[in-house]
């Protein structure tokens, strides 16, 4: 005979219970994480410090100098990435036309920018141009190069965005007797804008990475003030050392703005 | 639209939608082979036929979704020509953006605009393409979501309804243009079987109370309830036509008797 016994059941649990395990569970590994970057920062710091080749002293000396680009990078950026942003929906709307000679321009422009070194293409602007009568300064120079190549580059994100649409956005649109124009401006590039957009924000962290080229042409945004301070005073590894958390800092509170976009974003209908 | 003719007893008036020849390729596929049909005002027209029989294609040709290879096409008076060659030249498209505005068309899965509401998807095309004032738009679309038991859901988005909501929010979008003819390219196929019987109750009482209606469906029951006239295609011709009882009960053609056979076995 089989007697079935009360301890032979599984344990039943308590869901609030469950729930706050699950809860604890999360922040924990959270907290670990943070407790985890924080000492890799801090240990970063500490171990410069130790080597003892660091001047803090030095640091405090050129660091307002060369936070001072701050602003001029953040410029470059936002001018560029806003006229790579108008660029690239021409360009786009070029290889997406049915018209040869515009989808041909398009794909030229493409693959020409593609495939050549940006920074062949900042000296071009700012070195290469006056030979045929046209000067720039070094900051529309340097503005005009970043924009032009992530033009290009945002073109085939965008192109790959209004393709993502789904044809029967397309066709619905069509037999409600919408023109190609208005399919084109109500359907597609709303859908297309919002699919490219997590996209769009990986470019613009890009771009504040890259806008350092530009101190090549004398733009005194932050790696310029850094070079220029490091290479003076035969401190380099203090300058360039602050020039990087600059820009990695802008990075990271571009990341974070991201991530919350994407967040309402995908918070929205979708 | 909302005819006054008592249910079940719709008076058939003139020919709304005429279908003359119609033939398609695609690339050497002979889809479409010579397709003569014609649908009268107030009349539910059923397409059945297996799949690949080219039943959607004849209803795609109709709104010019696809560009027939020969044959004509004309609805409520307005005749288009298939005219391959000259697709894109600017009479013709405008010529085809004539006869969607006379045609609704309802899809196998709704294609709602995602990023409107309802009521966004219904006074989108009236507002823009009919160019009515945006007060009048929502009254009518309020109306029409009425018809399809949704006025609730008036402000939410796709995202947020059930199939069978989206497909009657798409009825309603389609209706609120004031179409002379719904075509239906199997609009319950991507639903789950609880949700079908709400969508086909809407289109019973479009088909009831008048509307002219053109419906591609492997629904049997619905069709038998619903048609005025079944047609069945097979290889890309029309095989047999007629009222439901004598096309689903008792059809004349062999192919016909075949198709309904192996259909209701499984």
């Amino acid at each position: 005979m089989i007697e079935s016994r009360v301890e032979d059941r599984p344990r039943r649990y308590d869901i609030e219970d469950v729930e706050r395990a699950e809860q604890r569970a999360r922040w924990s590994w959270r907290a670990i994480f943070a407790v985890v970057w924080i000492g890799l920062v801090l240990g970063l710091g500490i171990g410069l410090a130790l080597t003892g080749r660091i001047d803090p002293g030095f640091i405090a000396e050129v660091g307002p100098f060369i936070l001072e680009g701050t602003p001029i990078t953040l410029l470059v950026c936002v001018v560029s990435i806003s006229l790579a942003i108008i660029l690239a929906t021409l360009g786009a709307l070029g290889r997406l036309s049915n018209n040869p000679v515009l989808n041909a321009i398009a794909s030229f422009y493409v693959s020409l920018i593609r495939g050549t070194p940006l920074i062949v293409q900042i000296l071009f602007w700012y070195l290469a141009l006056p030979q045929f009568g046209i000067v720039l300064d070094a900051l529309p120079a340097g503005i005009g190069a970043l924009a032009f190549n992530y033009g290009a580059y945002m073109t085939e994100i965008f192109r790959a965005g209004v393709e993502a649409v789904p044809p029967g956005q397309r066709e619905a649109a069509r037999a409600l007797g919408m023109t190609e124009a208005q399919v084109m401006r109500r359907i597609v590039f709303p859908q297309a804008l919002r699919i490219v957009t997590p996209a769009i924000g990986n470019e613009f962290i890009a771009m504040i990475k890259d806008s350092a080229l530009v101190y090549i042409l004398g733009v005194r945004e932050v790696l310029w003030r850094a070079d220029v301070t490091g290479t003076r005073f035969f401190r380099s590894t203090e300058t360039l050392l602050i020039a990087a958390v600059v820009y990695w800092v802008l990075t990271i509170a571009l990341s974070f703005a991201q991530e919350r976009l994407e967040r309402r974003l995908r918070r929205g209908e979708r | 639209m909302t005819a006054v003719t008592p249910p079940d007893a719709p008076q058939l008036g003139e020919a709304v939608v005429r279908v003359t020849g119609l033939e398609k390729y695609f690339g050497r596929n002979h889809v479409l082979r010579g397709i003569d049909l014609e649908v009268r005002q107030r009349e539910a027209v059923m397409i059945i036929g297996r799949s690949g029989s080219g039943k959607t294609t004849l209803l795609r040709c109709i709104n010019f979704l696809e560009e027939p290879t020969s044959g004509s096409v004309d609805v409520d008076g307005l005749r288009v020509d298939a005219d391959p060659l000259h697709a894109r030249s600017r009479r013709h498209r405008e010529q085809i953006r004539q006869i969607r505005l006379r045609t609704g068309m309802l899809f196998q899965d709704f294609n709602l605009f995602p990023h409107m509401t309802a009521l966004g998807n219904c006074i989108e095309a009236p507002m823009r393409v009919r160019r009515i004032p945006r007060a009048e738009a929502v009254e009518r679309a309020d109306y029409f979501l009425e018809v399809v038991g949704l006025a609730d859901k008036r402000n939410e988005y796709p995202a947020r309804l059930s199939g069978g909501q989206k497909q009657r929010v798409a009825i309603a979008r389609a209706l609120a243009m004031e179409p002379k003819v719904l075509l239906f390219d199997e609009p319950t196929s991507a639903l789950d079987p609880e949700l079908i019987g709400e969508v086909l109750v809407v289109m019973e009482d479009l088909a009831h109370s008048g509307t002219t209606m053109i419906v591609v469906t492997h629904e049997m029951h619905f069709a038998n309830e619903a048609a005025d006239r079944v047609v069945f295609m097979e290889e890309g011709e029309i095989v047999e036509q007629g009222p439901p009882e004598q096309i689903l009960d008792s059809p004349r053609e062999e192919r016909t008797q075949r198709f309904l056979r192996r259909f209701l076995k499984t």
